[in-house]
């Protein structure tokens, strides 16, 4: 006989229990949930825990006020010159950010061309849709643009065919550290991929070669690697070929997160119980096919947070070519500082860089834990 | 007892219609594990249609055999000829093989990040080149047979270990297998369980599959089973059909072997 949860029990015994077999699916008490329950013992549980409370709470108090005066309250948002800020207020002077915008974006990329820019990066926001999100509309087909995209901006922002050329050393500003994050995050994947199946191929020059590469590259700092780049690649492509700088610091920052891309994503692989191999085997799957299908989607979801962290590694690493004489957009905030109508405003250059970075590697951070949950299948 | 009787019935029928052909041979097999002797000499014949149960102490080389016949391991010495491929090195032989040759594992190896129906599909769609929808079609046929076409649309994860090994014996039969390998196909599941499993494995034998069983399921033997096969330590010690090797075991390690697994 089965009770209905909102019936009253028949099977009720003389001192209000149930009988054996007849217990109801009851709800749980409301001291065990709730906001009031939360806050008691997460907050105040114990006297520790009261005390770190309210030492937090105190902490936040003398903080928060004086720094939303410094970033919003008390701060210039209009002037030409650092004086013109101290003139109204005395928090921060986003005056100067606000006047070197441009600059902080683009770099020295010529002023009537900037539109191309702009289109690159609309382009771009359109390529990673179908990429990101599988409920994309016609994916297939929006995988095709999103593959063939690096052609289209290249050709939007070197130009040629009719646009005006410009020089790869004009480019700057945060568009530079957008373009080499970008490539390098796009290209590493693939060859990380190829790499940490080669390690472990039965073929041993295929293993020998993957080790190699692997080994060498996390061994030498990405500084080392932007030095060869600039300096020592034209010793050895033949003389009279212009190999773009850009192109080759592009180059060097893919390789620089394939090698450590390939180790996250050996971890994955080593993580698949042999089992789904021998299965995917027993099946009479091809290794390629048994890679795609099999071992490759579970391994690369296992790996989502190494393969994000190797990600946001590189996109903040793009900082580094200012070693080598490109500007980003650090390397702009930094030489801002030289005018002397701006002087003294570093905390204003480095706070607003801070943001963007910020930004840029929060949003992927978020983006990668949304994907872990959508790919969870309960096991 | 009367069900068992019928099961009997229908299974002599079976044995009396079966092909004479073999579809299995082994002549000679050796295999090693570095310097350890897993199989040795090993030689059976297996008729198409003809249901195999493989028994004996764990580490005798039971799974290591049958899994030599779909080249999971490989052997170093002797001779496999499945469904008249000899197996070698040669990929595309092995491949040939094991699209006929269905194998259902100890830990069902299902495909965790597929649905249930998908793993089903997976083989058919990549393997034999079935149009999706077909292949679809089909599996849902088998899912039937296994009485889990409800949960198709579930992922492994989701399931009772009894229904993940179900769902691992359609997805082997809807490769349309000529061979059916099972590797201890109940030792990891509860014991509630297990009754549901042997009874999609006694329905398939009535169908009149090739089938090598490696299990310690002595009732499952007695039921269905045309030979029974005893190892130890490597070596076929001996085989003969169900009732003789129940009831008058030649060999003195099969007497103490079946002594320990039916004194309780």
């Amino acid at each position: 006989m089965t009770l209905s949860k909102t019936e009253k029990p028949l099977t009720v015994t003389e001192d209000g229990g149930y009988l054996p077999g007849t217990h109801p699916d009851l709800p749980p008490p409301a001291s065990v949930h709730g906001p009031v329950h939360w806050i008691q013992y997460n907050l105040f549980g114990s006297v520790t825990n009261t005390a770190l409370t309210l030492l937090t709470i105190y902490f936040l108090y003398t903080v928060i006020p004086q720094l939303v005066d410094w970033i919003y309250l008390d701060a210039a948002f209009e002037g030409e010159s650092r004086k013109d800020c101290r003139a109204v207020a005395n928090g921060a002077c986003w005056a100067f950010i606000g006047n070197r915008l441009s600059l902080f974006i683009y770099g020295f990329y010529p002023e009537a061309e900037r539109w191309r820019v702009d289109l690159t990066f609309v382009l771009l926001i359109l390529a990673l849709v179908p990429v990101l999100y599988d409920g994309t509309p016609q994916r297939g087909k929006a995988l095709i643009y999103s593959c063939l995209y690096p052609l289209i901006a290249a050709f939007f922002l070197v130009g040629g065919f009719g646009l005006e050329r410009v020089p790869t050393d004009q480019f700057g500003g945060l568009m530079l550290n957008i373009i080499i994050g970008v490539t390098g995050i796009a290209f590493s994947l693939p060859i990380g991929i190829l790499l940490a199946l080669g390690r472990q191929s039965h073929l041993p020059i295929v293993r020998i070669l993957c080790v190699s590469f692997i080994e060498f590259i996390r061994g030498v700092p990405l500084i080392t690697l932007f030095f060869v780049a600039a300096v020592m690649l034209s010793y050895f492509v033949p003389p009279g070929t212009n190999f773009d700088l850009l192109v080759r610091i592009l180059i060097m920052g893919t390789l620089f997160a394939s090698g450590y891309m390939a180790e996250v994503i050996r971890g994955g692989l080593q993580a698949i119980p042999k089992g789904q191999y021998e299965a995917a085997d027993a099946m009479g799957l091809k290794y390629w096919q048994s890679m795609r299908k099999v071992i490759l989607p579970q391994a690369l979801k296992i790996s989502i947070p190494g393969i994000v962290n190797t990600f946001i590694g590189l996109y903040k690493d793009t900082t580094l070519v200012i070693v080598i004489g490109r500007l980003d957009i650090l390397g702009i905030g930094n030489s801002s500082l030289a005018d002397s109508k701006w002087q003294g405003l570093s905390t204003e250059v480095y706070v607003f860089v801070a943001i963007f970075f910020f930004i840029s590697c929060f949003s992927m951070s978020r983006y990668s834990l949304w994907l872990e949950k959508k790919l969870h299948t309960g096991h | 007892m009367a069900e068992t009787e019928n099961l009997n019935e229908t299974s002599a029928q079976i044995k009396s219609s079966k092909g004479e052909e073999d579809i299995i041979q082994i002549v000679g097999m050796h295999k090693w594990y570095g310097e350890f002797h897993v199989l040795k000499d090993i030689n059976l014949s297996v008729k198409a249609k003809e249901r195999i149960v493989v028994c004996g102490p764990s580490g005798s080389g039971k799974s290591t055999m049958i899994r030599c016949i779909n080249r999971l391991e490989e052997h170093q010495q002797g001779q496999i000829v499945v469904n008249g491929i000899e197996l070698t090195n040669d990929l595309k032989r092995i491949e040939e093989t094991r699209r006929e040759v269905g194998m259902v594992f100890q830990h069902f190896n299902l495909f965790p990040h597929l649905t249930v129906l998908e793993n089903c599909t997976l083989g058919p769609i990549w393997v034999r080149h079935t149009p999706k929808k077909e292949a679809e079609e089909s599996a849902m046929e088998y899912l039937e047979r296994v009485k889990i076409p409800e949960q198709a649309l579930k992922f492994p994860g989701q399931l009772s270990g009894g229904q993940q090994q179900r769902v691992a014996i359609a997805r082997s039969l809807c490769m349309n297998p000529k061979i059916m390998l099972f590797d201890e196909p109940t030792s990891a599941l509860d014991p509630e369980m297990i009754k549901e499993v042997l009874d999609v494995m006694i329905e398939l034998a009535e169908t009149g599959m090739t089938m090598i069983v490696v299990t310690h399921e002595m009732g499952f033997a007695k039921t269905v089973a045309d030979r029974v096969i005893f190892m130890d330590e490597g070596e076929i010690i001996e085989q003969n059909d169900p009732h003789e090797f129940f009831d008058n075991a030649q060999h003195e390690r099969t007497q103490l072997f079946l002594s320990q697994i039916l004194a309780h």
